[in-house]
C-alpha cells in the first residue's frame, strides 16, 4: 500500500513513524511509556500491514529495546527505538554501551519531565541528563523538523558511526497536529543509501566485540599495538567533534532533495540586527519567535537563537551567533541541580575567550509541562533589560518562571 | 549415533591458555558446546566468568563471532541477533546466549522470560557455578541454603537457591535440559539436540568452582559427579513437554538409590558452618525433587 505523499495533517508521533517507515529501519524494538506509545503503535501497524519490512520486537522494557537495537545493529541492520522520561534514564547503561559500540541506531526520545512526583508533560530533562553518553541529540521544533531530523539522523549515524537521538516535546509536538510534508519513498531512498555495517559477526571470520579492554595499548596476534580504553574514548569524542560537518553537509544535501535546508547547527531568526538574543531548545524556540514579534513591536532589536543540535554542542556557531547581542536571555526546560540549565552552561563555555561581552540571564521554565507562554518571555525579557548594570555580566543560578 | 569420545567433533572452538581459574568447569563445559555447535553461531555474553575465559582486546581466546553485552541484556541481545540476522534474510547461523546463575537468575531475568515469551529463536545456557565468581563469589539466587559467600560470610545463606530450569520450563518453551560439566557427552548431546530444534531453547549446565566453593582444583569432576550421585542435580531434558531422565541420573533411577546429600556437601570448604537443620532441610529438598521427576519420567 503506498501512503500518500506531500502535506498531511500529522501529530509528531506520527511524523516520527513515518520518518522511521521511509527510513526503512529493519529492527524496532520499543516498550510503550507516555507520550511516546502513539510511535510504537504506529510502527507496529506499519510492520503488521507490511507497510513496513521490519522486525517489530515488543520488548518488556526500555533497557531490553535499546540491548536488541545494538546488537541488531552489531549484525548490520537498520534500528530504530523510541522512548520518553524514565524510559530514557531506563536505557542510560544501554546508552552508553551502543556509543562506545560506536552503532548508528537512532533514538526518537518524546521529551517529558520525570519523576519523582510522577508527570506525564513535557521538559526536556530526560534527554538533557543523558548528554554525556556519547549520542549526537538533535532537537526538532516542530512536526517537520521531527520526520526530515529522523532521515536526516540515520545518514549521519552512518557515516559518523555515532548513534543519533531526535528529540521532540511531548505533547506540545507529539500529540500535536500540524501541517507535515511526507517525502516520497524514492527521494527518501535517493538520500538515505544501504547502511554499510563496520562490524562483522561471521564464523569464517570470528571477532569478538567490546571485550575487556585495558588501560593501556596491547599488541594483537599479528603483533599489531591495538588501542586502550582511553584511544577507543578519544576516538568517540573526535567523531562527535567531527560531526558537526557531517551534520551540516546532510542537512544541506537534504535540503536540495527536499526543498527543505537544515545546513545549519543553530536556527537564527532576525540575528542580523538584533542585540538582544532569546536562545532556546526544542519546540520553545517557535514560541521565543512569538516573544521577539511582540519585542519588536515595542522597539527593541532583538532575535531567537534555535538550538538545533545539542551534541556536539556547535560552540563556533553560537558564538557567530551571539556576536552582536549586548543581552543573552537562555530559556532551560532543564535544570543541572545546582548549577544552573544545562544550555546556559554551555553557551557560556562557548563565548569564553570570544569577543561577545554580553549579559548572560537564564530562565528556568517550563519544568513538568508548565505552560510557557509568549507574554512571559518578553516580561523576563524586559526585567533583564532594565535591571542590566554595567560588569554584571553573570547570576552565579539562574532565575525561575514560576510560582515561586 | 551415541556421542562418544571418538565420534565427537575434533576441532577446538576454545584454544588452550585461556584465562579462567585451574579447574574451571564452564571452560570444559564450554569447550564441549562450542563443539556441538560446530563454531556455526554468534555468541553473545554478558558480565561473567565467560567474559574472562574470552580474554583481553585485542586476544582472545575462542574462534567464534561474539558479541559482549551488559549484564542484564543477554536475552535481549541474542534477541537483537536473531532479528538482525533475519532482517538481513542471513540464515542457518545459531544464536547462542550464555550467562552465569547472577547473569541468569537474578539481574538477566527479566530480559530471558520476555526473550523465552516472544519465543524467540535462539539457545540460551546458563552455566550455574552458585555465585557471582568473577566479584569474587557473593551470593545469588543460586547460591544454596548454608552455603558460605563473600556477602554471606559467617552464617552462611539463610534461603535456598531457585529453580531456574522449572522456571524456564513454566514458559512452556520447546526445549529445556540440565547437564553438567563432568558429563560432557550428556552436555554435547544436549547441545546438538537442542540446536536442530526452533524457538527458545534453554540449558541450565552445573558447573562447579574450586575456589568458590572451596575444594581442590582437582576435584571440579569429582564434586561434580557427586552432585548427580546425591540428586543434588538431575540431569534430564524436557523436550515438547516430555520428560526424560538422562545420563547418570537415568542409570540411578533404574538401578540404585541416591548417594546422601551429606557426602556432596563435605568435600567443599563453603558448607563449613551448615547446620545439621540446613543439612536436612537440603535433604528433604533433594528428595522431593527426586521423586517428582521419578514420577515424571514414569509417566
Amino acid at each position: 500500500m503506498a501512503r500518500k505523499v506531500g502535506t498531511r495533517m500529522l501529530d509528531g508521533n506520527q511524523a516520527a513513524a513515518e520518518g522511521v517507515r521511509l527510513s526503512r529501519a529493519q529492527v524496532i524494538a520499543a516498550y510503550p511509556i507516555t507520550p511516546q506509545s502513539p510511535v510504537t503503535e504506529k510502527l507496529s501497524e506499519f510492520v503488521e500491514g507490511r507497510e513496513l519490512d521490519a522486525q517489530y520486537i515488543a520488548v518488556e522494557s526500555e533497557h531490553s529495546a535499546l540491548a536488541v537495537c545494538t546488537s541488531a545493529s552489531m549484525v548490520g541492520a537498520r534500528t530504530f527505538t523510541a522512548t520518553s522520561s524514565h524510559g530514557l534514564a531506563y536505557m542510560h547503561e544501554m546508552l552508553h554501551w551502543t556509543a562506545g559500540a560506536r552503532l548508528p541506531v537512532v533514538l526518537a526520545c518524546v521529551n517529558r519531565a520525570i519523576g519523582a512526583p510522577w508527570s506525564v508533560l513535557n521538559d526536556q530533562q530526560d534527554s538533557v541528563s543523558q548528554r554525556d553518553t556519547g549520542w549526537i541529540q538533535i532537537y526538532a521544533r516542530n512536526n517537520q523538523e521531527i520526520i526530515d531530523s529522523i532521515i536526516q539522523a540515520y545518514r549521519i549515524a552512518e557515516s559518523v558511526y555515532v548513534p543519533v537521538m531526535v528529540c521532540y516535546d511531548g505533547y506540545v509536538l507529539s500529540h500535536t497536529e500540524m501541517p507535515v510534508n511526507v517525502p516520497g519513498q524514492q527521494d527518501v531512498d535517493r538520500f538515505l543509501p544501504r547502511y554499510r555495517p563496520h562490524t562483522i559477526l561471521d564464523p569464517a571470520n570470528p571477532k569478538n566485540y567490546n571485550l575487556v579492554t585495558l588501560a593501556n595499548p596491547r599488541i594483537n596476534a599479528e603483533g599489531v599495538l591495538c588501542h586502550g580504553y582511553i584511544e577507543l574514548r578519544f576516538l568517540l569524542q573526535e567523531a562527535l567533534q567531527n560531526s558537526r560537518k557531517m551534520i551540516i553537509g546532510v542537512g544541506k544535501e537534504f535540503g536540495e532533495i527536499f526543498d527543505r535546508s537544515y545546513a545549519n547547527m543553530v536556527w537564527q531568526d532576525r540575528l542580523d540586527d538584533a542585540d538582544v538574543v532569546m536562545v532556546a531548545m526544542g519546540s520553545l524556540a517557535m514560541e521565543a519567535i512569538v516573544a521577539a514579534d511582540m519585542l519588536r513591536e515595542a522597539g527593541h532589536k532583538v532575535g531567537v537563537l534555535g538550538l538545533r543540535v545539542f551534541r556536539p554542542f556547535p560552540k563556533v556557531d553560537v558564538a557567530r551567533a551571539l556576536k552582536k547581542s549586548r543581552l543573552v536571555v537562555i530559556f532551560d526546560k532543564n535544570i543541572s541541580y545546582g548549577s544552573e540549565g544545562a544550555t546556559c552552561s554551555e553557551i557560556k563555555s562557548a563565548l569564553y575567550g570570544s569577543p561577545v561581552r554580553a549579559v548572560i540571564r537564564n530562565f528556568i521554565v517550563g519544568l513538568g509541562g508548565r505552560d510557557v507562554k509568549a507574554r512571559e518571555m518578553v516580561d523576563v525579557v524586559n526585567k533583564s533589560l532594565s535591571s542590566m548594570k554595567e560588569g554584571d555580566l553573570n547570576k552565579e543560578y539562574p532565575e525561575w518562571i514560576c510560582d515561586i | 549415533m551415541k556421542t562418544t569420545a571418538v565420534n565427537m567433533t575434533e576441532k577446538e572452538y576454545l584454544l588452550p591458555g585461556n584465562r579462567t581459574c585451574p579447574g574451571c568447569a564452564l571452560s570444559l563445559a564450554y569447550r564441549y558446546i562450542l563443539k556441538a555447535l560446530e563454531g556455526q553461531v554468534i555468541a553473545t555474553v554478558p558480565a561473567s566468568c565467560l567474559t574472562v575465559l574470552h580474554g583481553m582486546y585485542p586476544v582472545t581466546s575462542v574462534t567464534v563471532p561474539c558479541v559482549n553485552t551488559p549484564f542484564a541484556t543477554t536475552a535481549a541481545s541474542a534477541t537483537g541477533l536473531v532479528a538482525g540476522l533475519k532482517a538481513l534474510g542471513k540464515e542457518g547461523l545459531m544464536v547462542l546466549a550464555i550467562a552465569g546463575d547472577g547473569g541468569t537468575h537474578d539481574i538477566g531475568i527479566q530480559a530471558l522470560s520476555a526473550a523465552a515469551e516472544r519465543q524467540t529463536d535462539f539457545l540460551y545456557i546458563c552455566y550455574d557455578n552458585e555465585g557471582y565468581m568473577n566479584t569474587g563469589n557473593q551470593r545469588s539466587g543460586s547460591t544454596p541454603l548454608g552455603a558460605i559467600s563473600g556477602t554471606t560470610p559467617i552464617l552462611g545463606k539463610q534461603q535456598n537457591q531457585k529453580d531456574i530450569a522449572a522456571i524456564m520450563e513454566a514458559h512452556g518453551i520447546p526445549y529445556v535440559a540440565t547437564a553438567s560439566a563432568s558429563y560432557p557427552l550428556d552436555l554435547y548431546e544436549k547441545v546438538r539436540k537442542a540446536k536442530a530444534i526452533r524457538g527458545t531453547r534453554f540449558i541450565h549446565v552445573f558447573t562447579p568452582c574450586p575456589p568458590g566453593w572451596s575444594f581442590p582444583f582437582s576435584d571440579t569432576i569429582k564434586i561434580g559427579k557427586l552432585a548427580v550421585e546425591t540428586g543434588w542435580v538431575v540431569l534430564y531434558e524436557v523436550e515438547g513437554g516430555v520428560f526424560r531422565l538422562t545420563s547418570a541420573s537415568e542409570s540411578i533411577a533404574r538401578k540404585g538409590n541416591l548417594k546422601p546429600l551429606r557426602e556432596y556437601l563435605m568435600e567443599q570448604g563453603r558448607f563449613k558452618n551448615i547446620t545439621e537443620e540446613q543439612i536436612n532441610e537440603l535433604q528433604d529438598r533433594v528428595n522431593t525433587r527426586w521423586k517428582r521427576c521419578l514420577d515424571r519420567a514414569a509417566n
